[in-house]
């Protein structure tokens, strides 16, 4: 690793006092499964401390087990030198640890007022004093710079405010750490400015506050220290002046700079057949921004970047799950419209979602049912496939992706991952497809499909189809993609091609500070 | 490995539904020794087991039509109301037009209700509960103002056929629940319907990103609930020679509902069968008609009834199963 210096703990030199909130070797199980793993997290006074780290790193685990929500299974906890086991939400915030959460959860009916002071109402006689408490909820939204009319209900103010409203409503009972999880993912950036200002003046009054995000960029606008968890364990923690961009992409993703990559295939001259599908300005506002990508037979065109990214917007975008609001779609001859799943099928596109289990596979179904389900749609209800065709299919795709076990009328719930992304896998080849999208098609599943399900995206290729591949596998990708799209906070930032194309680039690529990037807005 | 496949499969068949559907007549034998009996009399068929069959006809109906909504996940509540909308507008117009126009008419009614019901949820995304509850409450709405209010007759000798006639021997009713069963199976079994209603209600996301229709196919099978819910309201409506915008199919969308559930579909989507569906119908009425035929005061039969569809359901649920895993004959799921 590199030097350990900026990972080393600075508290004991730095500050005497007990930090605000300190969590030591927190562990956490779930049925085998190690979500946690001797974890240690300080949060000093009035400091904005980003937590970090791809899906299943821990986060969330992490905060329920501080919060109470889950019962950790070893570590302990303590607020400003004092040892506290809060067992739910509520005892949490009673000690003074509360949690926003990316889904306000308030009542978006009731008036701000209202939702300030749920639970805790001036009363008199037991009698609401409805003047009192709007007068309470002006003079603390005050605080926050915001003048609005409390009266009005919640839901009639943008996501921000409720927010705010949430952040106002912990702090007012009377929290000194705020855990805020992922409150920018739906916010602009005007909202997002709003929300930091309220955030820096939270810290002035010594409130600390862990911040859990996505976005690099806001992680060094707003921030003063970055803890990075992966798979379950401390990664690392930094004071952010210690930490650049490519350093914590690296922690983030586990990489390191010096491995060599893997030996490229050489670069293809595919981009001189004519595109399969080329899209033009293609974006979708608040999903994904505008962005240009040109589809080629026997050519593999890979997504990096980080969680969050835009990767899996871009290929829903391009699958029709989402419809685009600007730009243009070709395929083969004229202009296309691509605007649903269905229409996407018949421009002989497939599609193998990252969410196996919800969008994938029909777990009760049979995996013959499973692998003709396309296939059938695109024939239509009127021509069914006869049992016999369904069982030669099958049968065929079971033997050529060595599916296990090789039973076609088992419930394809039964299966393991990898075998479950075969027949998925099956489901689109039944098709004969022209251009099959695969989003993170090596995800959860063991190492030899891994393997295997390279080797067929190479063999795919190499028939002439074209390809489009989301994978957080960095080392994967380089070795089959011929052209590499970086993404970053939701915009295609960086196109590598052949040559380019190496583990190092991509992850200098995805860290690159977005003033350099030359981003049309 | 075939036949321990097959008899890990049996029990999931259809045998529960069957053996509880023996039980009960063996229970209405025992109560009614003349239960089995069946005389023909003026070229029909007589007897308590035709009149199981022939009172069940309006249930078994529109459980054909329920079960495909109930396996896309959604549900009909306003079968009920639309046996009462299209059987009053067969009734007020049979004396005045000829028979054809006038099932143009009952069925065309139908197939609206159930357009408008699929429109509400897969057009408009309201949750099927909510959405056929509108047409439940308003429906009967309009029946009334159909009939005007009135309990409406009519003497028309081709549609009173419907209820009380018959056909080689057996009761119209039965002849026509028959033919709506076989027509359903043709239509849903004999194409790739069957998979695609499986899939959406499995899994609705996996089987709109695999190209298939869902919006279409939901619109339909609620169509199709309101045809077979149509063809209910005009059998009952022919059964009395008018139509009773009160009470025509009250409540028996619950019954529906039961039958399919009883049918072993789950409330969940996915896998159906439309026979045991029906055969679900016909265990309701089996209980009906041997509960009238105890001299049972027929207070009891509601709790009789919550009693044997407990004593189904319980008999299908894989948790209790659970618990006689350990039975030699039953092998824990790999």
């Amino acid at each position: 690793m590199q030097s350990p210096d900026p990972l080393a703990a600075p508290a004991a030199t730095a500050d005497p006092s007990p930090p605000l909130l300190d969590v030591a070797g927190f562990s956490k199980s779930f049925a085998g499964f190690v979500a946690l793993d001797g974890v240690n997290f300080t949060l000093r006074h009035g400091e904005i401390h980003a937590l970090l780290g791809e899906n299943g790193a821990g986060k969330s685990t992490l905060i329920k087990a501080m919060t109470g929500v889950v019962q950790r299974d070893g570590g302990t906890l303590h607020l400003e030198g004092e040892e506290i086991a809060p067992r739910s939400a509520a005892e949490a915030l009673k000690a003074g640890i509360a949690t926003v959460y990316q889904e306000v959860n308030l009542a978006p009916n009731l008036s701000v007022a209202q939702n300030l002071f749920l639970g805790r109402q001036p009363t008199r006689f037991g009698l609401v004093r409805e003047r009192e408490m709007r007068r309470r909820a002006e003079a603390l939204l005050y605080e926050f710079g915001l003048a609005i009319d409390v009266g009005a209900p919640l839901e009639s103010y943008s996501v921000a405010i409720q927010h705010i409203v949430a952040i106002a409503r912990a702090v007012d009972q009377s929290a000194r750490v705020l855990i805020l999880d992922e409150p920018t993912a739906s916010l602009d950036a005007h909202e997002v400015e709003v929300l930091f200002a309220v955030m820096r003046q939270l810290t002035a009054r010594g409130i600390g506050i862990v911040f859990v995000t996505h976005f690099l960029d806001q992680v060094y606008a707003v921030c003063d220290r970055i803890t990075v968890l992966r798979n379950g364990r401390l990664a690392g923690t930094a004071p952010i002046a210690a930490l650049p961009r490519i350093e914590l992409v690296k922690l983030m993703l586990g990489r390191e700079l010096s491995r060599a990559t893997s030996a490229r295939p050489m670069a293809s001259a595919a981009s001189v057949e004519p595109p399969v599908a080329v899209f033009e300005g293609y974006g979708k506002a608040g999903y994904v921004a505008p962005f240009d990508l040109s589809l080629h037979a026997g050519h593999v065109v890979g997504l990096a970047g980080l969680l969050g990214s835009g990767r899996t917007e871009t290929v829903r975008l391009v699958f029709g799950a989402e419809k685009a609001d600007c730009g243009t779609a070709r395929a083969g001859e004229g202009a296309v419209a691509v605007g649903s799943p269905r229409e996407a099928m018949r421009l002989g596109f497939g599609y193998c979602p990252e969410e196996r289990k919800t969008e994938g596979i029909v777990a009760e179904l049979s995996v013959r049912e499973n692998i003709v389900l396309a296939l059938q749609a695109r024939r239509g209800p009127l021509r069914p496939l006869s049992r016999r065709e369904q069982d030669e299919i099958a049968a065929k795709f079971i033997r050529l992706l060595d599916i296990r076990p090789p039973d076609p009328s088992r419930p394809i719930g039964l299966l393991s991952g990898g075998n479950q992304q075969k027949a998925l896998l099956a489901r689109w080849l039944a098709t004969v497809p022209r251009l099959l999208i695969l989003d993170e098609p090596t995800r959860g599943i063991d190492v030899g499909a891994h393997a295997e399900i390279i080797k067929l995206i190479r063999d795919l290729c190499a028939e002439g189809m074209a390809m489009l591949v989301v994978s957080s596998e960095l080392e994967e990708l380089v070795t089959y993609a011929d052209e590499v799209v970086v993404l970053r906070d939701r915009a295609h930032v960086a196109r590598l091609r052949g040559e380019e194309i190496s583990v190092p680039s991509i992850l200098a690529a995805i860290a690159e500070a977005p003033a350099s990037a030359a981003l049309p807005a | 490995m075939r036949v321990n496949g097959l008899a890990r499969r049996l029990p999931s068949i259809g045998t529960s539904q069957i053996v509880a559907l023996l039980v009960i007549l063996a229970a209405n034998w025992i109560v009614s020794p003349q239960f089995f009996d069946i005389r023909m009399q003026d070229g029909r068929l007589f007897g308590s087991l035709i009149d199981v069959l022939n009172r069940g006809a309006p249930v078994a109906l529109l459980s054909i039509g329920m079960v495909l909504v109930i396996a896309m996940r959604g549900i009909d509540l306003s079968v009920g109301a639309v046996m009462a909308i299209c059987g009053a507008i067969a009734a007020s117009l049979a004396d005045s037009h000829a028979l054809p126009v006038v099932l143009a008419a009952a069925l065309g009614a139908g197939l609206a209700c159930g357009l408008w019901n699929g429109f509400l949820v897969a057009v408009l995304g309201i949750q099927p509960i909510v959405a056929t509850l509108i047409l439940m409450v308003a429906g009967r709405g309009i029946a009334q103002l159909i009939t005007e209010g009135r309990i409406v007759t009519f003497t028309s000798p081709d549609l009173a056929f419907l209820g009380g006639g018959s056909v080689l021997g057996l009761p119209t009713p039965v002849v026509l629940t028959l033919g709506m069963l076989v027509l359903t199976l043709l239509i849903v079994r004999g194409t790739a319907l069957c998979l695609m209603i499986e899939a959406t209600g499995g899994n609705p996301r996996a089987a709109a990103l695999a190209g298939i229709g869902t919006k279409l196919i939901t619109v339909a099978v609620y169509m199709w609930s309101g045809l077979c819910a149509a063809l209910a309201g005009i059998v009952a409506s022919a059964d009395i020679l008018g139509a009773d915008a009160n009470n025509a199919g009250l409540w028996l969308e619950l019954d529906a509902i039961l039958a399919v559930v009883i049918g072993g579909t789950s409330l969940f989507g996915g896998r159906f069968s439309i026979i045991l569906a029906v055969v679900g119908a016909l265990i309701i009425q089996a209980m009906n008609t041997g509960i009238l035929l105890s001299g049972f005061p027929p207070e009891t039969n509601l709790v009789v009834k919550a009693v044997v569809v407990l004593t189904v359901l319980l008999a299908q649920s894989p948790r209790l199963g659970g618990y006689f895993a350990g039975l030699p004959f039953n092998r824990p799921k790999p």
